[in-house]
């Protein structure tokens, strides 16, 4: 089972690898990793796609939590929330030669076209990951030369705090 | 000030700051510090007056400072940094307080790795403070350079690379809060040598402040609500007790909670001390190479209340025999240990006292006629229980022309009346004293549990008796770990430390020749250590006291002459050869395997 985990670390040299450090030597997986500061420049938030049972999610969040420099660490997809990833597509296509149909699926998937020239062009994507994928397979027919995928950030919905509010009280 | 002046001044600092009033009378301000001076001062303001460590290149200034407050605290020169790292350790576990160790960068951190990790998985506190290459010749591969935070960071319950010396102060200090708060850990503090040189009279706050980890959670009532339920209503309950009891100082409260309902105690190999072995209600320790009465009590127990464990293999061995019929509740100051190995039907958590004495509250609010009906009932499984303690006692059949491992622990006991502090290495002998002497109180037993690190009993038993003088202090040894650490002697002698070191000399990596004879068809492969240097000559090499005996009819008579010297002394016990530690249930098996000789 998938499972995005959310995590508020200071954001200082080394905290970043502790917490990868962590993954690997409790053997947890890791299928994306990203991270960015938050409001409070001194804490970054680092979301991390893995998979396990609930032992193991349970276990990956206790285990997050005892490190020194977390304040907090939660399961996002374990309540109500949204989930994004972005990806940039770098694909050959020459005038006439099916750029018509790659600015159809553009549209479809509702993407950019970020870059283009004579040889390339330069696509962007973002939504789900399995939009990403389904988006990028079925750019599969044209010359993709590269794929930069940032990885899932997610957010838990405000109607999902509200219900966590009743919950508490 | 500038800082040549400082250097040559004279080394008291009452005598520095005299002669620094003198030459700055107009200003009232003193000179600012430097990094190294606030780094030995910080040590001091935690409490520090004792420090292991072995100076190089990138903590000179370090160690300029430490010769500067030489009056307050005290430097032992140890001759390996991994003998630092485990009398650090040796000093933290018989007290509860945090062990200092220094060393410098490169390969004194790399051979600091040994005891860090020791002290990791045995949560002992520690602050470990490495020397590292100036900042600017970081990632240059420098002389002596390596990555310390890197190589340290899975061992570590929390390590620092210090980059400005204005944050050098805060660091200190929230290393030693770290290092002892909740579940206790090694903290490595790397130094760059230009931040021990740096000037600094403006020391600023931490950006992100420390949070502490769990000790403050309010214990979980309901949850404790049903412990003290099914405590006082369970048939046939067990208490698995370890490590934390000790860590937390929850002896009292436990044997309060044990004796108010009459609960069997086995304590884990951490736990030994926790609970007196001789009181009627232990039945010893539990595990691979546990009691026969304290393995069946936990394969037939009902309710099995875990505290301050963290059910390790060598305790549990199959995990899904393990306690098959138990409800199990586990109480630990981590949260993360709980439902880590085994799923508990009921935890909290709590540290050991917190949660012990909470428990022990409740009891003494309970309908005393409540308690006493728990106990009726329990009186068919104290039969049960005593039944097993009396079908399989630890016992050693005793020879005439050898002398059995076992008799030499028991022999041990009775010329200390049981009060020693004994610290061990790893393998068979450490077994055989956690199995023949019965330990009175905690920090009384200091072994390297989780870790098995052969070489740690020598240099923690340095540790040990410096924190403790007034306590005879023994380390048990064999005769494979020995040679690890034996350097370490020169240490005791130079700083004139009464130690008392037996050797169990069986002349084999013992314990992994057992396995080679139990499981491997006896292929003794790379277990002989027959060729041995003469341990008594290379005492008084040492400038130590050597002993040697050879026959049961010298034990006495050399344990008591030895532990009467008023210097270091080393024995080489001669003992059986192919003696081996049982009952053992094979590793990954259950009670139904436990082969008992």
């Amino acid at each position: 089972m998938q499972h995005t985990i959310s995590i508020l670390v200071a954001n200082e040299a080394g905290e970043l690898s502790r917490i990868v450090g962590l993954f690997s030597a409790r053997g947890f997986n890791i299928e994306t990793i990203c991270v960015g500061k938050t409001l409070d420049p001194a804490w970054s938030r680092c979301t991390i796609v893995t998979s396990g049972d609930d032992r193991v999610i349970e276990q990956i969040i206790k285990q997050c939590s005892r490190l020194a420099r977390v304040r907090e660490v939660k399961a996002v997809t374990k309540l109500p929330h949204i989930e994004r990833e972005m990806a940039l597509i770098d694909v050959s296509v020459r005038a006439g030669d099916g750029r018509q149909e790659i600015m159809n699926l553009v549209q479809i998937f509702r993407g950019k076209v970020v870059d283009i020239s004579h040889e390339q062009m330069i696509l962007e994507i973002s939504g789900h990951w399995q939009k990403v994928d389904t988006f990028i397979e079925m750019l599969r027919p044209f010359a993709i030369n590269e794929i930069t995928r940032t990885g899932c950030v997610a957010i838990n919905r405000l109607s999902a705090l509200e219900q966590g509010a009743q919950a508490a009280g | 000030m500038a800082r040549e002046d400082k250097k040559t001044m004279t080394t008291s600092v009452a005598e520095r700051t005299t002669a620094a009033e003198t030459v700055t009378a107009q200003e009232t301000t003193p000179p600012a510090p430097r990094g190294a001076e606030i780094l030995v001062r910080g040590l001091i303001k935690n409490g520090v007056d004792t420090v292991f460590g072995l100076p190089g290149g990138a903590v000179l200034h370090i160690y300029d400072e430490i010769w500067r407050y030489r009056e307050k605290i005290t430097h032992y020169l140890v001759r390996h940094e991994q003998g630092a790292v485990h009398a650090a350790e040796g000093f933290a576990r018989a007290t509860g307080r945090v062990g200092v160790a220094l060393v410098t960068s490169g390969p004194g951190a790399t051979n600091a790795v040994t005891g860090i990790a020791t002290a990791y998985m045995d949560s002992i506190p520690l602050v470990v403070i490495t020397g590292q290459v100036p900042l600017t010749m970081i990632g240059t591969d420098a002389f002596q350079e390596v990555d310390t935070f890197g190589v340290t960071l899975p061992i570590v319950k929390h390590s620092y690379l210090v980059k400005d010396v204005r944050d050098l102060e805060a660091i200190i200090d929230e290393a030693f809060c770290i290092a002892k708060s909740g579940k206790p850990g090694p903290v490595v503090i790397d130094v760059p040598k230009c931040i021990t040189a740096d000037l600094c009279d403006r020391p600023r706050r931490l950006h992100a402040e420390y949070l502490f980890d769990g000790a403050d959670e309010p214990v979980d009532e309901a949850a404790l609500a049903a412990v003290v339920d099914r405590l006082t209503t369970a048939r046939r309950p067990v208490l698995y007790v370890g490590g934390g009891i000790v860590t937390a100082d929850a002896a009292d409260e436990l044997m309060a909670v044990a004796e108010t309902l009459r609960l069997p105690v086995t304590p884990t190999l951490m736990g030994l001390g926790g609970f007196p072995t001789a009181h009627e209600l232990s039945l010893g320790m539990l595990g691979m190479h546990g009691t026969y009465a304290a393995n069946m009590a936990v394969s037939e127990c009902d309710l099995l209340v875990a505290v301050g464990v963290r059910f390790d293999d060598r305790v549990t061995g199959k995990l899904a025999t393990f306690a098959p019929q138990a409800e199990i509740v586990h109480i630990d100051i981590a949260a993360s240990n709980i439902g880590k190995i085994k799923k508990p039907h009921l935890s909290f958590v709590a540290d050991a006292k917190t949660a012990l004495r909470a428990i022990a509250e409740k009891l003494g609010n309970l309908d005393p006629a409540a308690v006493e009906e728990g106990k009726a009932r329990r009186a068919g499984w104290w039969r049960q229980l005593a039944e097993w303690k009396a079908a399989v006692p630890l016992a050693c059949e005793y020879s005439e022309n050898e002398i059995k491992p076992q008799q030499v622990i028991e022999e041990l006991h009775r010329v200390t009346h049981g009060d020693a502090i004994i610290v061990t290495d790893v393998g068979q002998h450490q077994m055989w004293a956690a199995q023949f002497y019965p330990f009175k109180r905690s920090r009384q037993w200091l072994t390297s549990g989780g870790l098995g690190t052969m070489g740690f009993g020598l240099p923690a038993a340095i540790g040990a008796k410096l924190a403790c003088p007034d306590q005879l202090v023994v380390a048990v040894v064999g005769d494979g770990g020995f040679q690890m650490t034996n350097q370490e002697i020169i240490t005791a002698i130079q700083y004139r430390i009464p130690l008392k070191v037996i050797i169990m000399n069986n002349g084999y990596l013992g314990m992994v020749r057992q396995w080679q004879e139990m499981f491997y068809d006896r292929a003794y492969s790379e277990v002989d250590l027959s060729v041995s240097p003469d341990f008594v000559k290379l005492a008084e090499a040492y400038g130590a006291e050597g002993l040697r005996a050879e026959k049961p009819a010298d034990l006495k008579r050399v344990l008591e002459k030895g532990l009467a010297h008023d210097g270091v002394t080393i024995f080489d016990i001669v003992v059986t050869k192919e003696e081996n530690v049982f009952p053992i249930i094979p590793a990954g098996h259950d009670t139904r395997n436990m082969i008992l000789k």
